[in-house]
C-alpha cells in the first residue's frame, strides 16, 4: 500500500507541476531567508566577540577627562609615576602600561606610511593581548634608556616591507632612525572598527623624547589578574587616581576608567539585538512563504476535493487518500527545505565573505526551519485533504 | 408500492426497501426520495427514467455507496450495506461497483491510461498486469492509441469512454451510470450505448443507467420510472421493439 500510495503522490506532484513548484518556492524562500539571516547575525556576533577578545579581556583603560578625546576637557594627563603607583598599590593589577602615542610618518626605503606610534613598556603587549609573530619585545634596559627600537604591526609591515622580513631592518620615524626588533601577530579590526595592526610600538621614553616632547602619558592600561574582581580593581583605581590628582570629596572625577568587558557587553548586546531583528525579518518571510503556500492550497482546494471524491468513488480508503496527501505534502516541503538549506548555505558563505564575518553553520536553525517548512506543508497540504476525505464521496464530488 | 409481477429473476443482486433520503432539516428539509423499493437481478440492464428532481441520481448514489440513505435498507448480494463501516463500503465500491458520471469525473491532466489504472492501483495490482488490463479496457472502449492523452485532449465522447473503461476495468458486478450520455450528441450517445449494451450482453455485467432519452432507455430490458421520489412504474418492454418506453402502463401507487 505504501509503495502504491507513494506512486500516486508522485503522480499528483507531476500532474500539478506549477502548484508543486510554487509550494516548493514558498518554502525555499522562507527557509533560505531565515537561515541566511540568522547565520550572518551569529557570524557578526562572533566577529565582534573575536575582536573584543583580541583587545584583551579583563582590561581597564584609564583616560583623562570625562568625555571622549583626551585633553579636550583640559584635564591633566598622567605620569609614569601613576602607573607605578597602581602597580605597587593594587595587588590585583597584573600588568600596568603607561601609554603615549602620536601619529607619525614612517619610511622604509622608497615607501612611507602614516601610522600611530605608541610608546609604552613590555607590559603593553601583555595588557593588550598582543603576540609576537617574529623577533622580540623591548628589554628593560632599552625602555630605561629610551632606545630607538620598535615592534611593528602587520599592516605597517605590509605597507613598508611588502613580502620582506622586517626584523633587523631600520625604518625612519619622522626624523629619527629606529631598528625593527619585532613583528606583532595580526589581530584584525578592533571592536570599534579601527585596524589594530596599523601600529608601531616603541619604549615610552623614546616616544616622549623624540615625538611628543613631553613626559605626558595619554592613557593607562591595567590588566586585571585572572580571577580577580574587575569592579574592585576599577574602584581602587578610581580612589587612587582621585587621591593622586587631588580631587576634593565634592568634585567630579577628571578622568574615567573604562572596562573592556563593559564595552564588550554593550557591543555584543547590540549585535545580539541586530541578530534578533534579522531573525524577526526572516521569520516574517517564512510566514509570508507559508501564507503563499496556504493560498495555493486554498485555491486548489476545489479541484483537490473533487479529486478526493473521484478517488473515494472508485474505491480508495480514506486512509489511503490521506496517506497520499501526506506524502505529497512532506515530499514538497522536504524538497523546499533541502533546496532552501542549500541556497542559504551558499548565500551565507558568500555574504559572510563579503561582510568579513565568520561563517558559522548552525544545525539548530537549519533543523528548526526545516521542521517549520515541513509543518507548513503538512498543515496546509494535509488538513484540507483530511476534511475532504471524511465526506461522503458524493459530497466531495459535488464540491464547488 | 406494488410492482409488476416479473418473470422469475436470475440471482438477486440488489434489493432496496423503503429507502428515503432527506436533505436539510426542519423547514428547509427536502425529501428527495420518499420510500423506494427496488430489486435488481444479476445480468439485468435497467434504465431509470423520470422527471428532473424525481430522485434518480439520489438513488443511484445510494446504490453506488457514494451517499447514505436517511432510512431504509439496502442489500447488496444479501449484505446489509448500512451496517458496513466506511472502509467496508469503500471496499464494496472497489471490488463490486463501477460508476459512470454525467460529467465524466476523470482526473485532470492525467493520461487516459493512468485514469483507467487508478482503481487497479487501489486494488494493489502489480504494474505489469495493471498496464495490460488498462490497455485492454481502453481498447475495448475503442480508444486504442489514445492511452497517453489527457482529458483536456479528448472529446466528450472519448472522455466518457475512458470513464467507462475505468469503471469496468476492475470487472465489477454492477455498472451504475448516471446520465452517461447526458452531455453527448445523439451519434456519440449511440456509440456509448452500444458499448454499454455489449458489456451487458457479452460479459453479463449488470447495468443500471439513468437517462432522459427514450432512445437510450430502449437499450435496456427494463425501465423504472421515478416520480416525486418514488418508483412510479417498472416495465419490461418486449425485447425486439425498441421505441415506445415511457408513459403509463404498469403500476399504480397503493
Ligand atoms: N445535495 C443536495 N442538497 C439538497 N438537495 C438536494 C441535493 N441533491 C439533490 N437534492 C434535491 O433532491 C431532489 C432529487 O434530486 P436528484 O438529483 O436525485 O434528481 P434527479 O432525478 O437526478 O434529477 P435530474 O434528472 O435533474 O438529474 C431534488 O429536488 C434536488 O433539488
Ligand atoms: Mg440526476
Amino acid at each position: 500500500m505504501l509503495w502504491n500510495t507513494l506512486l500516486l503522490a508522485l503522480r499528483a506532484i507531476r500532474r500539478n507541476l506549477m502548484r508543486s513548484f510554487l509550494t516548493v518556492l514558498g518554502i525555499v524562500i522562507g527557509v533560505a531567508a531565515v537561515i541566511t539571516m540568522v547565520t550572518l547575525g551569529r557570524g557578526a556576533t562572533q566577529a565582534v566577540a573575536d575582536q573584543i577578545a583580541s583587545m584583551g579581556s579583563n582590561l581597564l583603560i584609564v583616560l583623562p577627562g570625562q568625555r571622549f578625546g583626551p585633553g579636550i576637557s583640559g584635564a591633566p594627563f598622567f605620569r609614569v609615576a601613576d602607573a607605578e603607583a597602581i602597580r605597587s598599590q593594587i595587588g590585583a593589577a597584573d600588568a600596568v602600561a603607561a601609554v603615549a602615542s602620536r601619529v607619525a610618518t614612517t619610511v622604509y626605503q622608497a615607501r612611507n606610511w602614516s601610522t600611530v606610534v605608541t610608546g609604552s613598556s613590555d607590559e603593553y603587549f601583555r595588557a593588550g593581548n598582543w603576540q609576537l609573530a617574529a623577533g622580540r619585545s623591548f628589554t628593560e634596559a632599552e625602555e630605561r634608556a629610551g632606545k630607538a627600537v620598535c615592534v611593528i604591526g602587520e599592516t605597517v609591515r605590509e605597507r613598508l616591507f611588502g613580502r620582506q622580513d622586517p626584523v633587523g631592518s631600520e625604518i625612519r620615524v619622522r626624523q629619527f632612525a629606529c631598528e625593527v626588533i619585532g613583528l606583532l601577530a595580526a589581530k584584525g579590526q578592533s571592536a570599534m572598527g579601527s585596524d589594530q595592526d596599523d601600529t608601531v610600538v616603541m619604549p615610552l621614553r623614546t616616544v616622549q623624547r623624540r615625538l611628543t616632547g613631553s613626559t605626558d602619558v595619554n592613557r593607562l592600561m591595567i590588566a586585571v589578574r585572572e580571577g580577580a574582581s574587575i569592579d574592585a580593581v576599577q574602584d581602587q583605581t578610581v580612589r587612587l587616581m582621585r587621591e593622586r590628582r587631588n580631587i576634593g570629596a565634592n568634585e567630579e572625577d577628571d578622568f574615567r576608567v573604562m572596562d573592556t568587558r563593559q564595552i564588550a557587553e554593550t557591543l555584543t548586546g547590540t549585535t545580539r539585538i541586530l541578530t534578533l531583528l534579522l531573525g524577526a525579518v526572516a521569520a516574517v518571510s517564512l510566514l509570508v512563504g507559508g501564507i503563499g503556500i496556504m493560498n495555493i492550497m486554498l485555491v486548489s482546494v476545489t479541484e483537490r476535493t473533487r479529486e478526493i471524491g473521484i478517488r473515494l468513488a472508485i474505491g480508495a480508503l480514506e486512509r489511503e487518500v490521506l496517506l497520499q496527501f501526506l506524502i505529497e505534502a512532506v515530499v514538497l516541503a522536504s524538497l523546499g527545505g533541502i533546496v532552501g538549506i542549500a541556497l542559504a548555505t551558499a548565500a551565507s558563505v558568500f555574504l559572510a565573505g563579503l561582510m568579513q564575518v565568520p561563517y558559522l553553520f548552525d544545525p539548530a536553525i537549519n533543523l528548526v526551519s526545516f521542521l517549520f517548512s515541513a509543518a507548513i506543508g503538512v498543515i496546509f497540504g494535509y488538513f484540507p485533504a483530511r476534511r475532504a476525505a471524511r465526506l461522503d464521496p458524493i459530497e466531495a464530488l459535488r464540491h464547488e | 408500492m406494488n410492482q409488476t409481477a416479473r418473470p422469475a429473476m436470475t440471482e438477486e443482486l440488489i434489493r432496496l426497501s423503503g429507502i428515503t433520503k432527506t436533505y436539510g432539516r426542519g423547514q428547509a428539509a427536502i425529501q428527495a426520495v420518499r420510500g423506494v423499493d427496488l430489486a435488481i437481478g444479476e445480468g439485468e440492464f435497467v434504465a431509470v427514467m423520470g422527471p428532473s428532481g424525481s430522485g434518480k441520481s439520489t438513488v443511484m448514489n445510494i446504490l453506488g455507496c457514494l451517499d447514505t440513505p436517511t432510512s431504509g435498507s439496502y442489500r447488496f448480494q444479501g449484505v446489509q450495506v448500512e451496517r458496513l463501516t466506511r472502509d467496508q463500503r469503500a471496499l464494496l465500491r472497489r471490488h463490486y461497483l463501477g460508476f459512470v458520471f454525467q460529467g465524466y469525473n476523470l482526473l485532470a491532466r492525467t493520461t487516459a491510461l493512468e485514469n483507467v489504472e487508478l482503481p487497479l492501483i487501489y486494488r494493489g495490482e502489480a504494474a505489469a498486469e495493471r498496464h495490460a488490463a488498462a490497455r485492454a479496457a481502453l481498447e475495448q472502449v475503442g480508444l486504442a492509441g489514445w492511452e497517453d492523452h489527457t482529458p483536456g485532449e479528448l472529446s466528450g465522447g472519448q472522455q466518457q469512454r475512458v470513464a467507462i473503461a475505468r469503471a469496468v476495468v476492475t470487472r465489477p458486478a454492477v455498472l451504475l451510470a448516471d446520465e452517461p450520455t447526458g452531455n453527448l450528441d445523439t451519434r456519440t450517445s449511440r456509440e456509448i450505448m452500444d458499448l454499454i449494451g455489449s458489456l451487458n450482453r457479452d460479459r453479463g455485467l449488470t447495468v443500471l443507467m439513468v437517462t432522459h432519452e427514450p432512445d437510450m432507455a430502449a437499450y435496456a430490458q427494463r425501465i423504472v420510472r421515478f416520480v416525486d421520489g418514488r418508483v412510479e412504474s417498472d416495465l419490461r418492454p418486449p425485447p425486439p421493439a425498441p421505441p415506445p418506453p415511457a408513459g403509463e402502463g404498469g403500476t399504480e401507487a397503493a
